[in-house]
């Protein structure tokens, strides 16, 4: 006799407290895609929470989605402090120039108010739409950068590295303007109806930053941030490598972790069980090219990968869809995960 | 006395740990010594090519990449002048970080290449495909480096391909960044003439595409 289905939310919540669910939970990242399913610019797209509403909820039903996802664009978090966001056609857009010049300039930046943020505010809206529609059967991912990650727009990468390797006192004071902001800006979704936010760190990854340097700046940040958001986290270090911080981020209090194409899938999930939720690891780029058959194979290899005993979604490996991957691709990922990854899997 | 290799690795590892005073204590006794300018390159460009490896590897972190070619930078600008060396035969190279604005890798490949004694200009960062025309022809560039963080600006290298063949001009093209390590085959199907998974493998393209044509 076949099983009840399991709702969204509760296949979700079943996969990360590391328990087999009815099947595999397939969280598509599908951000400016919906500008794509509406027919719309970018920049017409995410000037209105209405179509983020209209076009997730479609989204989900076409591909059988397990979550909505309200993350707009990273710079969004960089607009509130000040600077501007450049839109491109088929693509995310661009930070601006970085708000801070010198670093100098970091001792006179504060945290600004997210109720003046009109996007900030657009993505609030957004979130308190789906809730209304979807109460508790669908989780509703929001992101925030980290603090640690967030100085690369604010600032630059460069100087941000000085910053890091020369000048303490001012990463400090970064540090505190940003956690002050990451908490806030974390929590105002969750109000709002967000179930778990994603904590965007891709400096927490050995490719961008060396693990020791990372231990005593990034990941003492997380675990402060992490503290004071009241719900659940899943941290994305957006295809950089994953598998030699993978114990140092479950200690940061994060309930999942995504990891990328880059990582070996079977060495990942013997660190992580028991401690932390996976989520990947789909290739963005490759799927621009893919046919329906590789489609099928690659999900059917990660899932037999990482899918045994729970602890596992099946999603992308960097956060967002890429505008160029197709829909058939997207169809193919969506049949092929409920073909291979239906539990007990075979 | 400490032979060459020993050298290379003391001098690898302060660049690892970011350690600017030892790394310059190194670069100036080896400098004093040698009169010329190979060995010196030797010793930048070995150790550049052995950290750009270790990253490959997944053991050394992009942020030590590039601290370590800002060092190495610096002390060839300082050196350079000095000892009368003139950065000379080389192609000439231009760098542009194509619609995006965040320099990293740029920067990156910049200080590598000017470590090496390569004249390196720079265009600058978020050009249009348009302005990046404009500029090469301007200056005669026969090399052009594209840097792209972004998968659509990475698409644009097609349409800047294809103004460079409408306008009659030919330049090598060689793509880095993001979007080509993640997509092995993408430097080809936009046109360009190659692809630099690390920062350091520009060094072995510019040798293939510029005729060998190197620092004298």
């Amino acid at each position: 006799m076949s099983r009840q289905p399991m709702t969204s939310m509760e296949r979700v919540m079943t996969a990360i407290t590391h328990k087999e669910p009815d099947r595999v939970p397939l969280f598509l990242l599908l951000s400016l895609y919906g500008a794509k399913e509406l027919g719309m610019t970018v920049e017409e797209y995410f000037n209105k929470a209405e179509n983020v509403v209209a076009a997730q909820r479609a989204m989900r039903e076409k591909y059988q989605n397990d979550c909505y996802y309200t993350f707009f664009y990273a710079s969004i978090e960089t607009e509130a402090f000040g600077s501007e966001s450049f839109f491109v056609e088929n693509g995310p857009p661009n930070a601006g120039v970085p708000i801070l010049d010198t670093i100098e300039d970091v001792f006179h930046l504060e945290p600004p108010e997210i109720s003046e943020s009109p996007g900030l505010k657009r993505v609030l809206r957004a979130t308190e739409m789906l809730k209304e529609r979807v109460g508790n059967e669908v989780p509703i991912i929001g992101v925030a950068m980290s603090p640690f990650s967030l100085p690369v727009m604010q600032i630059g990468f460069e100087k941000y590295l000085e910053m890091i390797y020369f000048r303490k006192e001012a990463f400090d004071r970064l540090m505190k303007v940003n956690e002050a902001f990451c908490v806030a800006w974390a929590n105002a979704q969750l109000a709002a109806g967000a179930t778990a936010i994603c904590y965007f760190d891709p400096l927490a990854s050995p490719t961008v930053i060396e693990k020791e340097v990372y231990m005593r700046t990034g990941n003492v940040v997380a675990k402060r941030t992490i503290a004071k958001i009241r719900g659940a986290t899943a941290t994305h270090l957006a295809s950089g490598l994953t598998l030699p911080v993978v114990h140092e981020i479950a200690q940061t209090g994060t309930a999942v972790l995504g990891f990328g194409s880059a990582d070996d899938p079977v060495a990942l999930k013997k660190e992580a069980e028991g401690r932390v939720c996976l989520i990947g690891n789909l290739n963005g780029l490759e799927m621009v090219h893919w046919t329906r058959e590789q489609a099928r194979q690659t999900v059917k290899t990660v899932i037999e990968q990482c899918g045994k005993g729970g602890g596992f979604i099946l999603s992308d490996g960097h956060g967002e869809v890429p505008w160029q991957v197709s829909e058939e691709t997207l169809l193919a990922v969506s049949e092929a995960v409920r073909l291979y990854g239906t539990y007990p899997l075979k | 006395m400490k032979g060459f290799e020993d050298l290379l690795d003391d001098f690898e590892n302060a660049l690892l740990k970011i350690d600017r005073i030892n790394a310059a204590s190194i670069f100036r006794g080896f400098t004093q010594e040698s009169k010329e300018f190979h060995p010196v390159e030797q010793l930048v460009v070995g150790s550049l090519d052995r950290i750009g490896e270790k990253w490959e590897l997944g053991t050394v972190s992009l942020a030590q990449v590039y601290m370590s070619g800002r060092i190495c930078e610096e002390l060839i600008d300082e050196y350079l002048p000095k000892a009368k060396v003139n950065r000379k035969d080389s192609p000439r190279i231009a760098i542009a970080l194509l619609i995006d604005r965040h320099a990293l890798g740029k920067k990156i490949v910049t200080s590598l290449l000017r470590a090496a004694g390569y004249e390196v200009a720079d265009f600058g960062d978020g050009l249009t495909p348009e302005r990046i025309v404009e500029k090469t022809i301007e200056s005669r560039i026969e090399i052009l480096l594209i840097s792209t963080l972004m998968y659509v600006s990475a698409l644009k290298v097609e349409e800047l391909r294809g103004q460079f063949d409408r306008e009659g001009y030919r330049v090598k093209i060689i793509v880095g960044g993001a979007p080509f390590r993640l997509d092995e085959g993408l430097w080809e199907r936009v046109g360009a003439d190659a692809g630099s998974r690390t920062a350091s493998d520009v060094f072995d393209l510019l040798e293939y595409l510029g005729d060998g044509k190197g620092v004298s």
